[in-house]
């Protein structure tokens, strides 16, 4: 689904490299989580991959069903099925979550050539997800994220991520802001989707969230390289050791 | 300091000074009024940017001629200036239409507790309410302001009567019209008294693309506890030097909103004199302007808090400007001596939506109170990259992205605006605004960024 071929990415205008010949593969079907210390390169691999131009790809490829989509803009990555659950979600003053919504998801349906949606389909889409997530109606007339809790904005998150229904999903830090309960739901969400048409990048500090949505494989990154690559009981192990076995191997 | 000198005239100038003896002969009333503003537009000439209150908006060098100052027209004439839809107009309870400065009609029905004469009427006739044109010191000396005193033909006053609440709007819709371009001067005086509440709409129309020059003043005085909405569309002529000022006088604990909506016209400047005289009074003076092309747009504002409690004012002035447009803010907030408690903040920002886009912003704190809490701000930038990738990140594309917040960005200006389907119809106008940008960047060379 997802490949990494030795990507050298370094911020635009600047001489700080911060990806440094990355590869890294996510199957279809797979779940893959990505752990490593902070400033290690983890937000910036998923802004690059999902289109954010502030950096600049010197090196490499970022192949979606073979397809580079490093040329993509990222709104057309977006509608190629690649999904990113932001660590910090922007908020968006002005825009009603509901006009944004509508906007993303006929926008998409757009570029695939599919019919805008009705509207009380799309009521009727929104509110069900909505439920799902705990996620009550007044916040969706609110203005995008302005004012929501951590944990609301990441629930948001999922919210758009469960409408557009990506093929591809990288969630980014989803789990630090969120309540157990919210993390229980979160995971669900995945699990119910883990199907050989989906996939999942999962980037987390914790172990805690990979009790929930257990990982097919877990990759350590370090100095912007994945470092190491096993199964979910790598976590547990980083989980106990912490990362000073890789942190010179970079 | 210098010398008294002869300034040169410019042709607009020196035909402006030439018309006035034979205007002032045929225009009724106020005739000192006229003379002193006159004087005042003798000596100081159409300003220039060596005019502090016009620093940005060189009047003498957009106005090269003056325009024919426009004859009353006739009936053919006023069918086919009044034809076109116009958006606000029908929103009110009762409209008031004037082709090239001239009333001309009044549709819908005079609320009870209303009553508004013709100023041509008015001033023929002697209305009670004469003695209030111009009353508010606070706008004497300004430019706009002399020159429509000087040559104001028609306009209306509006007396709502204390405490009377008024159900809809009272829409003015002021047309510009003609085969040739033409000079309007036209001066509503509204007196909202004690306890009143009132909404006040006015829409300055103009087709095609002749070189109109209106120039409009509405008058606003409100009495203690009154509660004054009011909102200004601009869409004048693409060739349009359109000068437009609001005044209007607070009187105790009276609310005001007042909310500029500039669309159209080449250079356009409109202007709004607030003052306190009453304590603990509130306003809202906001402007929301999209600009394209070359066009140059105006807000200039000038806030005086001069009673204690010295009340609370906010401004808000929005600023989208695309191609090789400029847009200008200047706000000035004065705080009297004796104007405790005032508290006031101004904000002014604006988006440059392409490289040649130009924005001059000029706020300033005039405060002659010690205890009062004024500030002001002033922003000038591209779209947010950050916001933009996020939406596009969902799959919405960029021209899309840009629109959504470019409405919101400008909708926080209208938003203030209480009557919803009025502002439905900004908002409408402000999608018109972003459906024509999204048809230049198609019709031009794809930009690349
Ligand atoms: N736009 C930028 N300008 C300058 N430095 C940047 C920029 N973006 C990222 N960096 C730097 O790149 C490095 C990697 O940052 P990144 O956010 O990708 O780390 P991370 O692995 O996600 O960390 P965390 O676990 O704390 O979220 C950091 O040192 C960061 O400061
Ligand atoms: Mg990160």
């Amino acid at each position: 689904m997802l490949e990494i071929r030795n990507l050298h990415v370094k911020i635009a205008d600047e001489d700080k490299v911060i990806l440094n010949g990355l590869n890294l593969k996510v199957a279809k079907g797979e779940v893959a989580a990505i752990m490593g210390p902070n400033g290690s390169g983890k937000s910036t691999l998923s802004y690059v991959i999902a289109g954010k131009p502030d950096y600049e790809v010197t090196d490499g490829e970022v192949l979606l069903d073979g397809v580079n989509i490093l040329e993509m803009a990222p709104d057309e990555r977006a509608a190629a099925g690649l999904f990113l659950a932001f660590q910090y979600p922007m908020e968006i003053p002005g825009v009603a979550t509901m006009t944004f919504l509508k906007a993303a998801m006929n926008a998409q349906r757009k570029q695939r050539g599919e019919a805008e949606l009705t509207t009380p389909d799309f009521i009727k889409r929104v509110n069900k997800a909505a439920d799902l997530l705990g996620i009550p109606k007044d916040m969706l007339r609110r203005p995008l994220n302005v004012g929501f809790s951590g944990g609301e904005k990441k629930r948001m998150e999922i919210l758009q991520m469960t409408l557009l229904e990506p093929k591809m999903s990288i969630m980014d830090e989803t789990d630090s802001g969120l309540d157990i309960d919210a993390l229980k739901i979160v995971a669900e969400g995945v699990n119910a989707r883990r199907d050989p048409e989906h996939a999942f990048l999962v980037i987390t500090h914790y172990q805690r969230l990979l009790d929930y949505i257990k990982p097919d494989t877990v990759h350590v990154m370090s100095r912007g390289q994945i470092v190491k690559t096993g199964g979910a009981e790598l976590a547990l192990e980083l989980e106990a050791n912490g990362y000073r076995d890789y942190q010179s191997a970079a | 300091m210098s010398a008294k000198i002869t300034p040169m005239r410019s042709a607009a100038e020196s035909a402006l000074i030439d018309r006035f003896p034979a205007v002032k002969a045929s225009l009724p009333g106020l005739a000192s009024a006229r003379e002193d503003a006159f004087a005042a537009f003798v000596a100081a000439g159409l300003p220039t940017r060596r005019n502090e209150a016009w620093k940005y908006t060189d009047l003498r060098a957009a106005m090269r001629e003056a325009a024919p100052l426009a004859a009353r027209p006739n009936d053919a004439e006023i069918t086919v200036a009044l034809k076109g839809p116009s958006p606000l107009a029908r929103q009110g309870v009762v409209t008031l239409s004037f082709v090239n400065g001239h009333y001309v009609a009044t549709a819908g029905t005079l609320p009870a507790g209303v009553s508004i004469t013709p100023l041509a009427q008015a001033l023929t006739d002697g209305h009670p309410l004469l003695g209030r044109i111009g009353a508010l010191k606070l706008a004497n000396g300004d430019l706009a302001m002399s020159l429509n005193t000087a040559f104001m033909t028609d306009g209306a006053i509006i007396h709502v009567a204390e405490g009377v609440t008024v159900d809809g709007p009272i829409a003015l819709r002021f047309v510009t019209s003609g085969a040739t371009a033409v000079a309007t001067a036209a001066r509503v005086l509204m007196v909202a008294e004690a306890g009143s509440q009132v909404m006040l709409v006015e829409s300055h129309e103009g087709q095609g693309a002749l070189a109109h020059q209106p120039n409009t003043a509405v008058e606003i005085i409100a009495g203690d506890k009154a509660v004054v909405s009011h909102v200004r569309l601009g869409l004048n002529s693409a060739g349009a030097v359109a000068l437009s000022t609001l005044t209007a006088d607070l009187g105790s604990e009276t609310s005001l909103t007042s909310v500029n909506v500039a669309l159209t016209g080449a250079v356009t400047r409109h202007q709004a004199f607030v003052r306190f005289s009453g304590g603990d009074a509130r306003a809202q003076i906001n402007g929301a302007t999209l600009l394209s092309g070359t066009q140059h747009a105006d807000s200039t504002l000038v806030v005086e808090h001069a009673a204690e409690p010295g009340g609370e004012s906010r401004e808000l002035f929005r600023t989208i400007i695309d191609d090789e447009a400029s847009g200008v803010f200047q706000g000035k907030i004065i705080v009297q001596p004796h104007a405790q408690k005032t508290d006031g903040r101004m904000a002014s920002n604006a988006v440059l939506l392409s490289e040649n886009a130009a924005m001059y912003n000029k706020p300033e704190l005039e405060i002659f109170a010690d205890d009062v809490a004024c500030a002001h701000g002033a922003t000038c930038g591209a779209l947010d990259d950050e916001l933009l990738f996020y939406l596009m990140s969902r799959g919405i594309s960029k021209a899309e992205a840009e629109a959504l917040m470019i409405e919101s960005f400008v909708g926080a200006a209208i938003d203030f605006i209480d009557h919803e389907p009025i502002r439905d119809i900004l908002h409408g106008l402000v999608q018109d605004w972003l459906q024509a940008r999204a048809a230049r960047l198609n019709a031009g060379a794809p930009t690349v960024s």
